[in-house]
């Protein structure tokens, strides 16, 4: 028997033994996620459980070195442990921005010292991160950030105003861009620096979405003492790490699949709103409308397959992640607009007792709205693969 | 399956494309036009194609062929769309063998495939009888007479009518027009008695004909497969010629996508570069995620027919709606990003429009296969 092979049944049945059985359920909404961090409520003790003991494993970050609490394993050992998962239906232990963004950050610019600070907690959804990159005034120009960072010898000063921080009200640390030097060249004065959310002068401030309430807030940062070995990589070097970061975030949103896309296809509940004579459904506009939807996300899905399998392969275009953010984005808006055409009145009420699923489909419309605007816009994408994909400007 | 083309297919490709360079390059097109070409495409590079094994890439192995498969043969196909080569590989090597792969009893088989596989027997399948694909809507007849069968009817649109050597007919043998049932297929060598066969020039040069059949005598063993039962085999076919179809239109996107792009890189106005306006860029941009989509979904449906799964029927539709929607928009972006000079006969960037209409309308266009998908899909 391989390594690989042995490697799968000792997977399988250590997930028999240590992944409780109402964690094997696929989550139904993003609140059903378990995130972790100082201040998370559980919703179960299962839940804690599983977190902990995958934590404890090093398994919520498979492929993380195992000196900084990672699983240590190789991409052929995490990929049997994601079959192995699938298999018995077992849901992500740790939804985690730590261990999406600023850990492989740290861990490719990081100091010794700060990845053996943040790393472990990390794994062991201890510490829950949030993101400071955009403002009011730079959100597709983010290198045009404001907020400052001003050396005040054995630290940094900061001040500003950071927005779009999603969690912000919930987290513990922030991974937060500065502008360090005011007197450089944009991208050439800005610093990633990392602090905790409970230093005096930080207070973040939830915002509201034309879809409802969101997790996103503003941050305010009013003479927040940053320590200078939470600095990541060098002063004044934070752009490059920045730019690794967002590629990851692209990546991240880019292969999210559709929202809420569940087991019925768009046809599917077509059918079941509409109906059919002769086989066609009653609304033939409608119908084309539902018929391009599938034609394209049938090709979408095609695609996000291909690049993965080029990928592995060791062929394919790189930057493919800002064609899939693009067209994945775009896809999920319209499937939404149809949808709620499909759905008819009854999905326009809001709230209350005679809504459907507290006006599930309204809000979860609107909301794909800001799909094609955080994490890039569209137009940043086209840009993006104009420039580097097409060698075009 | 991994959706990546393998290495042996990939060889395939490049082969083709060196071939295509050498013996076929995008000036042929215009030179067959200009010459009147009255087979509609080069008997000499059609030799060629078969030397190259090209003929006989769907036949099996026991009938003296390569049996190379789908996705190898969507390669060379895909080729040929980019330099807009007319040939008998679309009508004889991929769907005069798919049917009697399906349809032939084992002496048809052994009758017929050898010499196709050699480039010595071309085919032309008549269908259509209206100016939409419809084969449940086939009202051309075939009575059983004396132990012969007679045929009456006209059939349009008959890709290599003029040019074949056989022609496979799609008759009713019983049943009323829309009737899936009563379709019967019937091998016919075109000279026969009462078979009047006229060309038709088209607008991208290729090689289509208008044919009646006037009280036509065929004997018993001219049957492909049961009678009253050819829809079945036909509409495999149909599905396997439509992933073929895409393939070629993905070989006319990309390289009316790549014509122009090198354009946009090379074109000066108001002292820059065109291809410098975001305006062209974003419309590069997105016309580039449209052409990776089609390429993505036409390898799907290649590997779904070689596996012979249940998803070919949707995949088939699914492609040929896709790749015609997108080659629509290619040959329509590469006139305009070009400018004035996209509008000449001189250029030849107009030659893929031309192309790609008759190719998107044959065996049924966007609408059809919307329809079709959204049909087997109960919508």
């Amino acid at each position: 028997m391989s390594n690989l092979d042995s490697f799968r049944l000792e997977t399988r049945d250590w997930l028999e033994d240590n992944c409780p059985e109402t964690m094997r359920k696929p989550m139904k909404t993003a609140d059903d996620g378990c995130w972790g961090g100082r201040n998370f409520t559980f919703k179960s003790e299962d839940q804690k459980l599983w977190m902990d003991r995958m934590g404890e494993k090093g398994w919520t970050a498979p492929e993380w070195p195992t000196e900084y609490g990672g699983g240590g394993l190789s991409k052929a050992q995490h990929k049997i442990l994601k079959e192995e998962m699938a298999r018995i239906k077992a849901r992500s232990p740790l939804e985690s921005f730590g261990i999406w963004m600023i850990g492989p950050a740290l861990l490719k610019f990081g100091s010794e010292a700060l990845k053996q600070q943040h790393l472990p907690p990390i794994v062991r959804g201890e510490i829950r991160w949030c993101q400071g990159y955009s403002e009011p005034n730079a959100g597709s120009d983010l290198a045009g950030l404001q907020s400052k960072g001003v050396d005040m010898g054995d630290h940094l000063l900061a001040n500003g105003q950071k927005v779009w921080t999603s969690y912000g009200d919930k987290a513990d640390w922030m991974f937060c861009l500065l502008r360090t030097d005011p007197d450089a060249k944009k991208q050439m004065g800005i610093s990633l620096v990392l602090f905790d959310m409970k230093t005096p002068g930080v207070k973040p401030k939830p915002i509201k979405l034309i879809s409802g309430s969101s997790p996103f807030c503003e941050t305010f940062l009013d003479d927040v003492r940053v320590e200078k070995d939470q600095i990541v990589g060098e002063i004044n070097q934070g752009w490059t790490i920045a730019k690794y970061l967002l590629t990851h975030e692209r990546e991240m949103i880019g292969g999210m699949g559709l929202t809420g896309a569940g087991s019925k296809t768009l046809g599917s509940l077509a059918i079941d709103s509409l109906g059919t004579t002769f086989g066609r459904l009653n609304d033939l506009f409608l119908r084309t409308e539902v018929a391009k939807w599938e034609i394209d996300a049938a090709a979408f899905a095609c695609t996000a397959e291909r690049a993965n399998d080029e990928a592995k392969a060791g062929q394919g275009v790189g930057a493919t992640s800002a064609m899939l953010k693009y067209y994945g984005t775009e896809l999920n808006k319209r499937r939404f607009e149809t949808l709620l055409k499909v759905g008819g009145s009854d999905e326009l009420i809001w709230d209350g007792d005679l809504s459907k699923n507290d006006g599930w489909m309204a809000k979860t419309w609107l909301r794909t709205k800001g799909n094609s605007i955080e994490g890039g816009t569209s137009e940043v994408q086209l840009n993006i693969i104009a420039k580097n994909i097409l060698g075009l400007g | 399956m991994a959706l990546v083309v393998n290495e042996e297919q990939q060889m395939l490709k490049e082969s083709a494309r060196g071939f295509l360079a050498e013996h076929a390059p995008i000036s042929e097109v215009r030179a067959q036009r200009d010459s009147g070409s009255e087979l509609g495409y080069s008997p000499a590079l059609w030799g060629k194609m078969a030397d190259m094994g090209w003929a006989a890439i769907l036949v099996p192995e026991q009938f003296g062929g390569l049996a190379f498969g789908h996705v190898g043969m969507g390669q060379i196909i895909e080729e040929t769309g980019r330099t807009l080569t007319a040939s008998p590989l679309i009508s004889t090597a991929i769907l005069g063998v798919t049917l009697i792969n399906l349809a032939g009893s084992d002496s048809q088989k052994a009758e017929l495939l050898g010499k196709i596989a050699n480039g010595d027997l071309t085919l032309a399948l008549a269908i259509d009888e209206g100016t939409q694909h419809s084969p449940a809507n086939t009202k051309m007849s075939a009575s059983k007479q004396d132990g012969e069968y007679v045929l009456n009817g006209t059939k349009r649109y008959v890709i290599d009518g003029s040019s074949a050597d056989n022609l496979i007919v799609v008759t009713r043998t019983s049943g009323n027009p829309g009737d899936l049932k009563g379709i019967s297929l019937f091998n016919v060598n075109s000279d026969t008695n009462g078979i009047n066969i006229e060309r038709t020039n088209m607008i991208d040069g290729h090689n289509s004909s208008i044919i009646t059949f006037t009280d036509v005598h065929v004997d018993e063993n001219s049957l492909l497969g049961e009678f009253d039962r050819g829809f079945r085999p036909l509409s495999t076919a149909l599905d396997v010629a439509n992933v073929h179809l895409a393939c070629e239109l993905l070989g006319i996107a990309q390289e009316s996508f790549d014509i122009t792009l090198k354009y946009m890189k090379e074109r000066k106005q108001f002292g820059t570069l065109i291809g410098s306006f975001q305006a062209l860029q974003h419309r590069a941009a997105s016309w580039w995620s449209e052409i990776e989509l089609c390429k993505s979904i036409v390898l799907k449906a290649l590997q779904s027919l070689d596996e012979g799964d249940a998803k070919s029927p949707a995949l088939a539709s699914i492609a040929k709606a896709k790749l015609c929607e997108i080659v629509e928009l290619s040959t329509n972006e590469a006139i305009q990003l070009h400018g004035g000079i996209g509008m000449t006969d001189e250029y030849d960037i107009g030659f893929f429009i031309k192309r790609a209409r008759p190719a998107q309308m044959l065996y049924g266009g966007y609408s059809y296969h919307a329809d079709r998908y959204a049909l087997i899909s109960g919508y």
